[in-house]
């Protein structure tokens, strides 16, 4: 077994609403979306950001979507007007949470390495 | 035969996004209608403090330019553009769209439609007497606590005052504030003459109109799987959903548009912004999220089926804005050697100095732009050798002369602190109200009553 950030596995979306944030996050393939259900948990998600999130966290499955639905209460420092956070929206928290690390078997680690990131030697296109 | 479809397009998912799209949405391809949404949730109080200057604005002006650019085309080609353009004064929004569609030369041949009744601001003394307590839907806490500080109080309409406004020949309809997707679902309950108690249908709608409301996030706009394989964003091609009589629907994009329509592009915007997906509430019906059946069908077309819906519930959302204070961000650039460490010690510097002069804060919040403002406490230790970051101050506080002595604070900090040092030439920070956000909720007979729908022929 081996150790991967969450990225490598899936994306994410984020975004708020009042003082909560919410985060979806999509398995990239459907075989990936068990890892994310047996391992991404509240547990772990609110640990993860600490004291970020003052309230508590809820997990929503959505099997048909291969996502999960995290939603974060008190994550924004007041709320979209009121934070003074830069990101007072959440809207990078998404990028946060696949920073999350998860347990795949060899296999999976190496059919997913790199999945996620830029590929090495990608320059963007000239207009 | 195929089925007989209709084309609704998001051509803006909040006011300040891009200009052009609802032009590529128009002129790209097939169109039968046009949503837009303005309105984010601090929006209206934006709006109000402008329409308290000058009683004739409190609009999305922008919506008002664009028409005028692309109301002949949508005239000639029977495209009807529904939006909330109207923010706290859609009356006098509808007034100067009459006058530039006039300008324009379509009279006789087109009506603005003109939905009235979100507004609660006038009656929140009257509602509070009455027993609504519009309660914190997050706190608990009631109005009362901070009800002589309230900016703007509005529900989110549904869609049946909307597509009474259509059914009336309306072809642009403005609106105050309605629940953002309810825009597609009144275009696509009037085309298709749903009732609005066909919950499946009209959790169809929803979910059609959810997709839409965020504009290019449906469509490769900022979308994490593989976004540098994303072709063409500037000139992307904002979302059109094809909806069936059944309910079933496919979102697409016109061709010869940037961006990209495909499973995650779309589930991504699926999931954006909701809480528990088995009741996603909306004025119309509480759609379950878990019951949509996606499928990639390649080229920038995904087909959605299958979702379910329950009855809404009786109340309607409302958004209450409030003053909550005063705010002020600070920012300097410190760079290489050592440039954590510098902002790092410019930054306790800075604190000692404003706890010896005896101001107090709410808050005071420091971030290092460069290594941990995004991500907090999940950020890895800097590298020894960053090249440089920005640190950035801000504060709050009731009171506004401590922020403003504040935002005088930083400066001096160029001259007075750690080296290395640059980035104030813009002069000081501004200092900004805080405007807070206050979700509620009410009875929706309480504001039913005072709704209206109005079609005035250009």
């Amino acid at each position: 077994m081996t150790r991967v950030p969450l990225v490598q596995l899936a994306h994410a979306r984020s975004g708020d609403k009042g003082d909560s944030a919410n985060i979806g996050v999509i398995a990239h393939e459907p075989e990936l979306y068990p890892i994310l259900v047996e391992q991404v948990t509240t547990e772990r998600v609110k640990a993860h950001f600490g004291d970020w999130v003052r309230g508590g966290v809820e997990r929503y499955e959505l099997p048909n979507l291969r996502a999960l639905n995290f939603v974060l209460h008190g994550a924004l420092d007041g709320g979209g007007t009121v934070s003074l956070r830069t990101d007072a929206q959440g809207k990078v928290l998404s990028a946060a949470l696949l920073r999350l690390d998860v347990e795949v078997s060899d296999e999976v680690a190496e059919r997913t390495r790199g999945w996620g990131r830029v590929p090495q030697g990608w320059k963007p296109e000239k207009p | 035969m195929t089925a007989r479809k209709v084309r609704v397009g998001g051509g803006q998912g909040f006011w300040g996004d891009d200009l052009d799209a609802p032009i590529r949405l128009v002129e790209g391809g097939p169109l039968d209608y046009l949503v837009l949404d303005y309105l984010a949730e601090v929006t209206m109080s934006i709006l109000r403090k402008l329409r308290d200057r000058d009683p004739s604005a409190g609009y999305a002006g922008d919506f008002v330019q664009l028409m005028e650019r692309i109301w002949p085309a949508c005239a000639a080609r029977k495209i009807s553009v529904v939006a909330n353009a109207g923010g706290v004064n859609p009356s006098g929004c509808a007034d100067a769209l009459l006058a530039v569609a006039r300008r324009a030369g379509l009279t006789g041949k087109s009506n603005v439609g003109l939905v009235t009744g979100d507004d609660l601001m006038e009656r929140l003394d009257e509602l509070l007497a009455a027993g609504h307590p519009l309660a914190n839907l997050e706190t608990g806490a009631p109005l009362a606590s901070i009800r002589d500080r309230v900016r703007s109080a509005n529900a989110y309409l549904g869609a049946g005052p909307m597509v009474e406004a259509l059914r009336q020949g309306a072809d642009v309809v403005v609106t105050g504030r309605v629940a953002d997707p309810a825009l597609a679902v009144a275009a696509l309950a009037h085309e298709f003459r749903w009732s609005l108690a066909d919950h499946d249908r009209m959790a169809a709608a929803a979910l059609a109109g959810h997709v839409l409301e965020c504009g290019a996030q449906a469509t490769g706009g900022n979308c994490m799987a593989e976004w540098w394989t994303i072709p063409d964003l500037d000139v992307v091609g904002f979302p059109i959903v094809e909806m069936e009589e059944s309910g079933e629907f496919t979102v697409t994009k016109h061709p010869a548009t940037g961006g990209r329509v495909d499973r995650r592009s779309v589930t991504e915007q699926i999931i954006y912004e909701i809480g528990d997906p088995t009741r996603v509430l909306t004025p119309d019906v509480v759609a379950d999220f878990t019951t949509i059946r996606l499928t990639d069908e390649g080229n920038d077309r995904v087909r959605l089926e299958g979702i379910r819906g329950e009855p809404a519930t009786d109340s309607y959302k409302v958004s209450i804005a409030y003053s909550a204070g005063w705010t002020v961000a600070g920012t300097l650039l410190y760079t290489w050697p050592d440039a954590v460490e510098k902002a790092q010690a410019a930054d306790a510097q800075l604190r000692r100095r404003i706890e010896r002069l005896g101001y107090r804060f709410d808050a005071v919040h420091t971030e290092m732009v460069g290594w941990n403002a995004g991500h907090g406490p999940m950020t890895p230790p800097a590298p020894a050798d960053v090249p440089e970051v920005q640190l950035r101050v801000a504060v709050r506080s009731e009171d506004r002369g401590s922020v403003e002595r504040f935002s005088r604070e930083m400066a001096p900090l160029v001259l007075t602190g750690p080296p290395s040092v640059t980035g104030y030439a813009g002069g000081r920070a501004k200092v900004q109200e805080v405007v807070a956000y206050w979700p509620a909720l009410i009875a929706k007979r309480a504001v039913d009553r005072q709704v209206a729908v109005e079609v005035r022929a250009v």
